[in-house]
């Protein structure tokens, strides 16, 4: 059905998009590269050529290898919490029951919650070793208050992470759930499937693209997890929780540093587009675009 | 494309776009503390004695403050007016020309009566760049109640030696009762800053001479020991991210014996209103260890009139107001003397109701006895008792910081931790070109 | 044909569901319970669930310090400013995507998904430097504009892939009908495309009004949405737990608020056609 004609209009149509996200990239991401060859601190006017030294001291810095494991653990571990977590949840929620839709309700709610609140609240109200909530309850059973922020760091920001997402992932997964054929698990009922088969030889396959969506999503949220990170840790203690995007605001914020900072950029920028890349491959399977 | 869309937006959005500023609205930046936040309150008092000036509040975090004055005067965004900064970034924004040299506040300014330390480190060739809102240093902060119990008594100068032994006596962890609460959370202005000033205490400095990180010094290594074993014997949990404020509302919560810190505190854990210990607390001078030096800090929160600015008549006005006598009368009537800006003005110590207040005599004491051009024992080629008064410091000393919270939460030892700052440190340093 | 369940089943599953429903939502009921309680209470080492003096008076200290208003107002204009301007320009995008789909299309796609990976905080002060040229510091437009470029590829992708589901059958016969693609678009496209376009608009209203780098590191007080009022509650000097939950009960009950009463139309929304 696509003549020459609607090929045209069709490249017109497309191409304010692709033009105004070309520039909102490109142009900034120029004078980053720009700055990266720079020795340019903001509180030092004056700047001067630095060939690849940026490049240099922020790829051997200790803090760059420990906090690319950082970004990684944070994006799979959120990941298997809320994909693993967010299918339980919506096989439970595709039961019947009562009051199905005010379920609903509570479950959808932190989604909608600013992610500096959220941390904010799980810090100072969950999490603090003397006030806390969590101190409260584990006082209440006899046990010693755990350190979250101080002796888990990441795991805390994976927790709270996983709970701004788990709500996303199992409405998702809940909406592919109740698309699935009723018939089709009756009939492997009567074929004397386990329940547990059934999960895995129908629903699981039935979800696939689902799940494939959810990763997509939120893959590119975590990988620039930032804000719950400077409100809850700051990176610490040493660099325990710090991850690309929070090494880059350091060099660029904290000390100042324009050079190391673009420099770091454009390698977060490079890594991104790796993840990118597999990523793309593995939405290409399962998601015949 | 993007002039289109730009054209598009103000459309979308002319219904809403009304709001622009008149002539004289003075944006001013400022620090969430408690006497910044009475000062907006107070503001009536202002701009009823100047009518035609509005002030629009930016009311932030320390650190996100700090982060975006910096990259407004840097990049010369021009969105401020007025800046709330303290005495590190004044004397390098002043030699950069970034800030309006604060001539001319008013005949009944009396400059000549800011406290000289304060002056001293606000000024750059005898010219005062900023003005100090409040001056604090560090001082002990204690719980009479605890320390009877523990059957001690706190000398008026204590030392690092007898502090530890109380710590440990008061702590009753059963109870959550902790012997002492000290700042755990990293960052420049919050661990290090603690932890500089007491490392002066214990002899050791940042650079010798020739610019050199010392972290690798035997003073550096008992002053973390020390620090790390004494929280870990007499601290609360989670101390590796307690700064001031968290370590105030412990304190406050009546959770901790002593406390190190800031000497605005006092008003704070002294005002009944929000500290259940408020008739319990007792002050003494920051603890030496007998090498000449308490490990005690100068800071005064100022404000400073960005250079550029079209409003600078205003915006002196404003400043003038905020740091004048008449300031602190006005908050003295409304909420009495205690609640006054601590640690700016001689007038304020000599005036008699002001000495009543109970924290007034060892404020003043541990101001005068901070001296930010002979910090430590020895030698150093750099300004400032807590901190370095050099652009990378506060990027250096954030990630010393973060290094040393992890010995304090026990992720590294504190010999690691003591080499990461040491070759953190010596890498930024080359970086940045030193020896200058 | 529904299966059968028995009344206790369905019991059961009520009771469980319920049970993990609520630990979910939790820590935003203690935050809106905290909000009510005095500083004092708020920190107790003994806390109370609903026993205790509920008082309003961390809602009238937060009114008496910030110009609540205003941030809101901020928020929805930058929010839904930033969606319209987005979908003005991603409708047609997507339109052409779905029906005249072209080798490309798929390229295209991945490749402005992929610009939302990349970390803002490495282009932040070339950002910065160019709004100042431009005067769009502190300015609603400026937030308007970034905000639509941040959140234009997931408004594309929805977009088509609602577009997708629409019968390519009913373009022909508009097209036998000789209608022109302008007609098309207007006529037989929009009218089918419209949930599609409500629950993108309402997911992105969310994400918008939730951005909080861009609205944080741009604005200072013309143009402050409320995570910079929020911002300014985090961790003062004192008691502030009490005034910290107010503070952000008002700053999310908004959103909350409009997500829930359009949570039907934003779980379709949030499908990103997963579900065909």
């Amino acid at each position: 059905m696509s003549t020459t004609h609607s090929r045209t209009a069709g490249k017109a149509m497309i191409s304010p998009a692709v033009i105004l996200l070309f520039l909102w990239m490109i142009v900034p991401l120029v004078m980053t590269l720009y700055f990266s060859f720079q020795f340019y601190n903001l509180l030092d006017p004056v700047t001067s050529f630095a060939g690849f030294a940026n490049y240099e001291y922020f790829l051997t810095d200790p803090a760059f290898f420990e906090a690319l494991g950082n970004t990684l653990i944070i994006v799979i571990g959120v990941l298997c919490i809320t994909v693993i977590g967010g299918t339980l949840l919506a096989l439970l929620l595709d039961q019947p029951m009562f009051g199905q839709g005010i379920v609903r309700l509570l479950f959808i709610a932190p989604f909608f919650v600013m992610p500096t609140v959220s941390a904010l609240v799980w810090k100072n109200m969950f999490m603090n070793p003397t006030n806390g909530l969590f101190a409260f309850l584990s006082k209440l059973v006899g046990t010693t208050p755990i350190d979250w922020l101080g002796h888990h760091p990441l795991a805390s920001i994976v927790m709270i992470v996983s709970w701004q997402w788990l709500p996303f992932a199992t409405l998702i997964l809940l909406t592919a759930m109740q698309s699935l054929d009723s018939e089709q698990i009756e009939a492997a009922e009567m074929d004397g499937a386990s329940a547990l088969s059934r999960f895995f030889h129908i629903i699981v396959p039935h979800l696939a693209r689902a799940g494939t969506v959810v990763i997509l999503i939120q893959t590119i949220f975590l990988l620039s997890i930032f804000a719950e990170i400077l409100v809850t840790t700051a990176g610490g203690p040493g660099y325990a929780s710090t991850n690309i995007p929070y090494l880059v605001y350091m060099q660029s914020l904290l000390q100042f540093d324009v050079g190391g900072g673009s420099a770091g950029g454009i390698v977060a920028v490079i890594l991104a587009n790796i993840v990118a890349i597999f990523l793309m491959r593995l939405v290409g399977k399962n998601l015949d675009l | 494309m993007q002039k289109s869309a730009i054209a598009l937006t103000v459309a979308v959005m002319a219904t809403g776009a009304s709001l622009s500023a008149s002539a004289d609205t003075l944006t001013i930046a400022t620090v969430n503390n408690g006497d910044m936040v009475r000062m907006q309150k107070l503001t009536d008092d202002f701009t009823s004695k100047n009518p035609g000036i509005d002030l629009e509040w930016v009311t932030l975090e320390e650190n996100a403050l700090r982060q975006k004055v910096t990259t407004d005067i840097a990049t010369k965004g021009g969105q401020f007016d007025v800046m709330t900064i303290g005495t590190y970034e004044v004397p390098i924004w002043a030699e950069r020309d970034w800030l309006v040299p604060l001539e001319g506040l008013g005949d009944d300014y009396d400059v000549d009566d800011i406290l000289p330390a304060i002056r001293g480190g606000l000024s750059v060739d005898d010219k005062l760049y900023a003005a100090p809102f409040y001056g604090e240093s560090s001082m002990v902060m204690y719980r009479k109640d605890l320390m009877e119990k523990a059957g001690m008594e706190m000398p008026e100068a204590p030392t690092w030696e007898f502090i530890g032994q109380a710590a440990r006596a008061m702590t009753d962890k059963d109870n959550e009762i902790y012997g002492v609460c000290l700042r755990g959370k990293a960052g420049w202005g919050e661990n290090m800053a603690f932890l500089t000033a007491t490392a002066n205490s214990f002899g050791a400095r940042w650079f010798d001479m020739d610019w050199n990180p010392q972290f690798d010094s035997q003073e550096w290594s008992d002053t973390l020991n020390f620090y790390v074993d004494l929280m870990n014997d007499a601290g609360p949990p989670g101390s590796s991210s307690n700064g001031f404020n968290e370590n105030l509302t412990l304190f406050q919560n009546g959770q901790c014996g002593m406390w190190i810190d800031a000497t605005v505190a006092a008003s704070f854990v002294t005002n009944a209103n929000d500290s259940k210990v408020a008739d319990q607390v007792g002050f003494a001078l920051a603890p030496d260890n007998g090498l000449g030096k308490r490990g005690n800090w100068l800071w005064a929160w100022s404000l400073a009139i960005p250079a550029g600015t079209e409003k600078e008549e205003s915006a002196k006005k404003f400043v003038a107001w905020a740091t004048s006598k008449a300031y602190a009368e006005l908050v003295a009537s409304k909420e009495g003397w205690a609640n006054v800006p601590p640690g700016t003005r001689t007038s304020l110590y000599e005036n008699p109701e002001y000495q009543k207040v109970p924290f007034a005599a060892m404020t003043l004491a541990s101001i005068q006895e901070a001296d930010p051009t002979n910090p430590t024992v020895e030698e150093v080629p750099y300004v400032g008792v807590q901190f370095v008064a050099i652009p990378e410091f506060q990027g250096i000393a954030t990630s010393v910081g973060q290094q040393f919270a992890a010995a304090l939460a026990g992720q590294s030892s504190v010999e690691d931790a003591l080499k990461n700052a040491q070759s953190l440190t010596e890498r930024a340093m080359k970086k940045a070109g030193y020896p200058k | 044909m529904a299966r059968q369940v028995t009344l206790n089943r369905r019991l059961v599953n009520t009771a469980v569901a319920w049970g993990f429903g609520l630990l979910i939502f939790f820590p935003i009921l203690w935050t809106i319970l905290t909000s009510f309680k005095t500083e004092a209470e708020a920190i107790s080492l003994q806390p109370s669930l609903f026993a205790f003096d509920w008082t309003l008076e961390n809602y009238q200290e937060v009114n008496s310090r910030s110009n609540y208003p205003r941030y809101f107002m901020n928020s929805v204009i930058i929010a839904v400013g930033s969606v319209v301007l987005g979908l003005i320009i991603a409708v047609p995008a997507a339109w052409a995507m779905a029906f005249v789909p072209s080798k490309k299309t798929r390229g295209i796609l991945m490749w402005m998904l992929s610009t939302k990976m990349l970390p803002p905080v490495g282009v932040l002060i070339p950002i910065y430097l160019l709004f100042r040229d431009w005067g769009l510091l502190d300015s609603r437009v400026g937030l308007v504009l970034v905000l639509t470029m941040v959140n234009l590829p997931i408004i594309v992708w929805m977009l088509f892939t609602y577009f997708r589901e629409i019968p390519g059958e009913i373009l022909e016969a508009a097209r036998m009908d000789g209608a022109s693609l302008k007609s098309e678009l207007i006529h037989v496209l929009t009218p089918m495309a419209v949930p599609g376009i409500a629950s993108t608009m309402l997911l992105n209203v969310i994400l918008a009004w939730n951005e909080a780098f861009w609205t944080l590191v741009l604005t200072t007080t013309n143009a402050a949405p409320l995570t910079q009022f929020i911002a300014s509650y985090s961790s003062p000097e004192g008691l502030f737990y009490a005034k910290l939950s107010a503070a952000s009960t008002m700053a999310i009950a908004p959103v909350l608020i409009l997500g829930w009463f359009s949570q039907k139309q934003l779980v379709r929304g949030l499908t990103f056609g997963a579900v065909k």
